[in-house]
This record gives C-alpha cells, structure tokens and sequence, in this order.
C-alpha cells in the first residue's frame, strides 16, 4: 500500500514539472489574475522582449484602484486613471480577458475567480496579491507572489516553488449564532501568531469548517496569510460542488459530472502526515475584533486590550506601548468601551453576498451612530444585493453604498480613513496606515462591524441579534 | 539576475518585530515605477513625523546608519503584502542584505529575485550583534554567502537560507533562462495533463 498523501500532496504532484538538484521545483500555472499592480511585470516582460504564453490563462480584473463612487465621472487623479488605464491598454495588447471598469463582472480579483467559476479544485493559482489564498477554499493551490514572478509566469506559465511544510488546522465543534468565519480565523491566528504559519501550506479541516458556506471557506483562507501561511484550503465536497455548478467557466454537464469525479479524490487520507497540527473548538469561540496594529493582536469581545505595565518581558512591553499609544487606546481599557469614528464593510475577505446578508441582518430596522462605508465584492454581489434589498438595509441605516473593488481596504483609490480616527473594518489587516497613514483599523466579522455602527463602539453582536432571524 | 557573493557594510539595527511591507513601503507609493524615489520613501512612516520631518530616534535616521548596507530586523520581517516594490525600495536605499529572525515567505522570493540576501539568524543571535553594533556603529559587518556567515571583528555568526535561493544568489542566475532550458519538459507536462485533466482548462462561456 502507498503512503497516505495528504490534499496538498496531491495538488502538488499535479503540478509539478521536473525539480533541480537543490529543490527548486518548476510547477505548472492553470490560472493567472492580474491587476492594475500588475504593470512592473508587464514592463519587465516588454523590457525583456517576452510574449505572454497562455492567453487563456491569463485573467484581467480592476480592483486595487477603481473608484467606488461617481463611475459615470472620468476618474479624478490622473495617477489612478493612468494605473486603470495602464491595465486595459496591457490586457489589449495581450489579447487578456479583462474584468475591468464597466464590466459586469468587475469586483475583487478574490470575489470574481470563484464566481465566475475560473477558480476550480485541483488547480493552481497565483495571483500578485497575497490573498490570493483565498481561492484554496475550493480545494486550489492558490498563492500570492511578487511582480518578478508574475513576470515569469505571464512569459512561461511556470513558477519555481519549493515544496512547503505542511500545517492542518482542526475546527470542530458547532460555532454558535452570531459566530462567522472570520471569528474563527482571528481565533487561529490569536492562537499561532502573525507569523503561525510562516513557509505552511494549511490545510482547514474537521465538522465546523465543513459546515461553512462557500463564503466562508473563502474568509477563512484568505485570512491564511494574517498567519504568515503560504496558502490555505479545503478540500472539496458537495459544497463547493453546489457553488461551482453553472459559474460561466466551470465545466458544464457532463464534463461537470466528470470533473466532480476528478475533484472527489483531492483529500488528505486517514493517517496522512502533517509537519505541525492545531485544533480549535469553534464552541469555545466568541465574536473576536483585533485591538492592536497586527492581526494577531486579537481578542474576545468581552476582554480588554493589555496592560504592557503587567508585561514581563520588556520587548512584549514596548511592543504593547507602541501599539496602543498608536491605536490611542489606554492600557487594561475594556474593548466594548473603545468608540469607533466610522465603518467599513468590504474587501476581498469580507464582501461577499453572505457576509452583505450577516451585517444587514444586524442593521435592518437601525442606524448607524457613525458614518460608513458598503462595498460589495464585486459588481454580480452588489447586484444580487440589491435585489434582496440588502441596500435600502444599508442606506436607512445611514451607510453609503458603493461599487465594488479594493476601496478602504488600503485606500488606493482614495477611499481613506483620515488621520486619527478609528475604523470598525471586515477587512484584514489592521497595520500601521493601512487604511490611511495614522488611520486606526479593527478588524472584525461584518456582523461585529454592523453592531459597532448601531452602537458607536465596539459591541458583542449576540444581544443584537437576540430578537431577530439570522 | 544581480549576484550576492560577500558584502562589507555597515548595519543598522532595527529591533521592531512584524515589520510588514505596508511599513517597509506605504500603499501610496505602490503606483511609481521603480527608480530612486523609492529609496527615498523607504519606512517613509516610521522613518518621518506627520509633517515630513525625520524622527531622531529611527535608527536609519542616525547619521551612523543614513548609508548601512545591511539591515538588521525584527521577527517575522517582510509579512503581509506581496509587493516587490517592498525589496525595491530596500534596494534603492542601498541596503543589500537584511538579517532576522524570520521573514515573510513572499518577502523572501521577491528578495532572491532581486538579488537582495535575507538571511536568518537565530533570535538571541540577534541580539548580541544588535547591542555590539549599538556600541560602535562604524566597525562594518561582512556578510559571507558561500561561507554563510556573518562577521564582525572577531566574532563570527553562522546563518541559515534555503539552498535554492543561496545557490541562486550565487549564481546570480536568471529564472526566465533556467526554465526556457526546460521548454521540452513544460510541453511534455502540457500534453500529459490535458489527458489527465481536461478540466483544467477554462471553459468557455
């Protein structure tokens, strides 16, 4: 009998192409997104005289800079046009395939892969951007890589990996109500560390990460790289199958009933080997917001952020001292006493139509005490949104309700959270000026997020959601 | 591709941990193409106030330290976004090699690539380099790739790195060249896997 593989064993077997010497492996590309970040790979490809190699790859999406508001206006400053620009005058040249302003199928490269049914189990997928992670919730090897790279994939359709360590992380247990994905991933990188993670490839397993939606799988590998991993997944079950069955590029009939044959077998087998194994029980998990200026800095609702007077060791101390001093947060302060200045809902971790359904479920019928921002994952979300009436939901509540694309994420297109002020956010990371230099971010589920607006600081959602259907 | 065989320099000692490349280049830079404004705003915010003004207690700042070639950070150094302007702006900054604990895994490749050494070197090592640097600023570190260590007066440290990426600095070899050299074996794998997975193609809508 073989020794029992492991579902990353089997993606990366699939992909690989021959190996050196000294372990550097060439591994085959199936899917390639690009952005407007993507342009120093493409001027390294035109400075080198390359051609791209696999057109049909190869996918276009604008996100990182598109403007949320006034899209029927020429963009503003002319830098950001030049970025949005720069991508289609690539994507034409290179006969690419672009999602780009306009499109129905514009969002965040994150939201569109899989809703267009470009992302599939058992393929392997990079993407200039470090969560392309994401992707591996539909059972992918997906990961995100430097321009360098990018170039040598456009020109080769090939990468040159080292095989990863390998990490299986175990959530068991029943989440209770008012628990998302995006507890739990805080939970784990609370538990493992910023860098938990570092040179893994991660494998989420057990009964509550099969009993999250499509969406949520998504939140939670995508949350992979806040723990330094180098990819996250699942394996793929009737689940994902469910999700993928008449995406406009998924494989269609019988070819889909074939592929689901081919997809059923990517697992990890009983008695498989793992070089480190962490379980949670998602029981135990309450709503987590983030505190500090990384995202392990991450606490149950109803803690209080650290004393670094009561910190032993001195680096921990002035670590503590910096982040909140940063933050403008007293030391030993109770969380639920910390006030917000404004929201945010979105981001490729967070913008998807379940978690538009999870903050909406918590705003219908209430205002926000702060200002705030919606912006939905990609144009197809917004607009199943709105025919749910998710944005009157938003609007009465007082919040603005945008197009779709990377926004206050990181602000790269001018959605920035000014200086000083303090912002509940779905997105994931909660550094230092993310959202705008001197910006304060805590992260949080889009639930977390709508019970901090109704209440102007951060609030447990379960006394919220008490009365209502969810 | 630039090669990295052996480098004298001064180093600064950065001792933040989780230094991610939201700090190492702010997102706001990430639309200039690369040239020397990049070096310019390397840590642009943990190197200036709010007014632009240079904060005197960020090391890079120190007069010692405004032309060290090689960076000594924190753990988990580089985590976070994967962009290579990050390694760009550490380039044009004129820093060559950063030492830590441990780096960010995309942070690392995109340093290979772009013949800038990450070298690890264990946490406690760190530290008793760091606090001897701080003593005499001036006396340069020599950092040996083929050797792999790290050396200053008489004290030697030994690091670690993964052999494909020490032997690509070496070599100072070109990615691109390395796999057209491989061109059968990618046509090979082609053929072979749309038997294998005729899914893998997209679909066309």
């Amino acid at each position: 009998m073989s020794e029992p593989q492991t579902l990353f064993d089997r993606l990366w077997s699939a992909h690989e192409i021959t190996r050196r010497e000294d372990g550097g492996a060439l591994v085959w590309v199936d899917r390639h997104y690009v952005h407007e970040g993507s342009f120093h790979a493409f001027m390294q490809m035109r400075e080198r005289g390359g051609a791209l190699a696999e057109p049909g790859l190869t996918f276009g999406i604008a996100d990182h800079y598109v403007p949320t508001r006034g899209r029927d206006r020429a963009i503003a400053d002319p830098e950001i046009a030049a970025m949005v620009r720069t991508l289609e005058t690539n994507a034409a040249a290179h006969r690419i395939r672009l999602f780009g302003l306009g499109d129905p199928g514009q969002g965040i490269v994150h939201v569109v892969g899989p809703e267009q049914g470009l992302t599939l189990p058992g393929l392997s997928i990079v993407c200039g951007d470090s969560h392309t992670s994401t992707h591996g919730a539909f059972g992918a090897y997906a990961f995100g890589i430097g321009a360098s790279e990018v170039a040598h994939v456009l020109m080769t359709q090939t990468l040159w990996q080292k095989k990863p360590k390998l990490m299986r992380v175990t959530v068991d247990g029943k989440a209770g109500a008012g628990i998302g994905a995006k507890d739990i991933a805080l939970a784990i990188i609370a538990r493992i560390g910023a860098d938990g993670a570092q040179g893994h490839a991660v494998e989420f397993a057990g009964g509550a990460t099969a009993a999250l939606s499509m969406e949520g799988r998504m939140t939670l590998c995508n949350m992979t790289i806040e723990a330094g991993g180098r990819c996250g997944m699942v394996a793929p079950d009737a689940t994902t199958f469910a999700y993928l069955k008449g995406r406009p590029y998924a494989p269609a009939g019988a070819a889909f009933e074939a592929a689901i044959e081919a997809w059923s077998a990517l697992l990890s087998d009983s008695g498989a080997r793992f070089d480190r194994e962490v379980a949670l029980d998602a029981g135990t998990i309450a709503p987590i917001v983030t505190w500090g200026t990384t995202p392990d800095d991450a606490l149950p609702i109803d803690g209080s952020v650290p004393d670094p007077a009561r910190e032993g060791d001195p680096v921990r101390a002035k670590y503590l001292r910096d982040a909140l001093d940063y933050m403008g947060i007293a030391p030993g302060k109770k969380l639920t006493e910390i006030a917000v200045d404004r929201v945010f809902i979105g981001s490729c971790t967070n913008a998807r139509i379940e978690d538009l359904r999870a903050a909406a479920a918590v705003l219908a019928g209430r205002v926000s005490k702060v200002p705030g921002l919606v912006s939905p994952g990609s144009t197809m979300v917004k607009r199943q949104a709105e025919e749910e009436g998710l944005d009157r939901i938003f609007r009465d509540a007082g919040l603005e309700w945008a197009e779709a694309g990377c926004s206050m994420c990181l602000g790269l297109n001018g959605d920035l959270v000014p200086a000083g002020e303090r912002c509940a956010s779905t997105t994931n990371r909660n550094f230092r000026g993310r959202q705008g230099p001197g910006a304060r971010t805590h992260l949080m589920s889009p639930a977390m997020v709508a019970a901090a607006a109704v209440t102007g600081h951060l609030a447990d959602v379960r006394p919220l959601l008490a009365d209502r259907k969810v | 591709m630039q090669k990295f065989v052996r480098l004298t320099a001064k180093a600064c000692p950065l001792a933040l941990p989780n230094v991610n490349t939201d700090q190492i280049l702010p997102g706001r830079y990430l639309r200039l193409p690369r040239s020397p404004e990049l070096g310019r705003v390397l840590f642009q915010d943990l190197r200036r106030d709010a007014a632009g003004n240079l904060r005197p207690d960020f090391p890079l700042n120190a007069p010692a330290w405004r032309d060290a070639g090689i960076l000594l950070a924190g753990r988990n150094f580089g985590g976070g976004s994967s962009r290579e302007a990050a390694v760009y702006a550490l380039y044009e900054a004129g820093i060559r090699c950063v030492i830590a604990p441990s780096f960010g895994d995309i942070f690392a490749q995109n340093a290979v690539k772009n013949g800038l050494l990450a070298a690890v070197l264990p946490e406690a090592e760190m530290l008793e380099l760091a606090a001897a640097i701080a003593a005499d600023p001036d006396m340069p570190v020599t950092v040996d790739l083929e050797q792999q260590t790290i050396a200053r007066g008489n004290r030697s440290f030994a690091f670690t790195i993964d052999p494909t990426s020490r032997n690509q600095l070496l070599n100072g070899w070109d990615d691109i060249d390395l796999t057209e050299n491989r061109r059968d074996r990618i046509e090979a794998f082609k053929a072979a896997d749309r038997e294998r997975r005729p899914w893998a193609r997209p679909a066309q809508p």
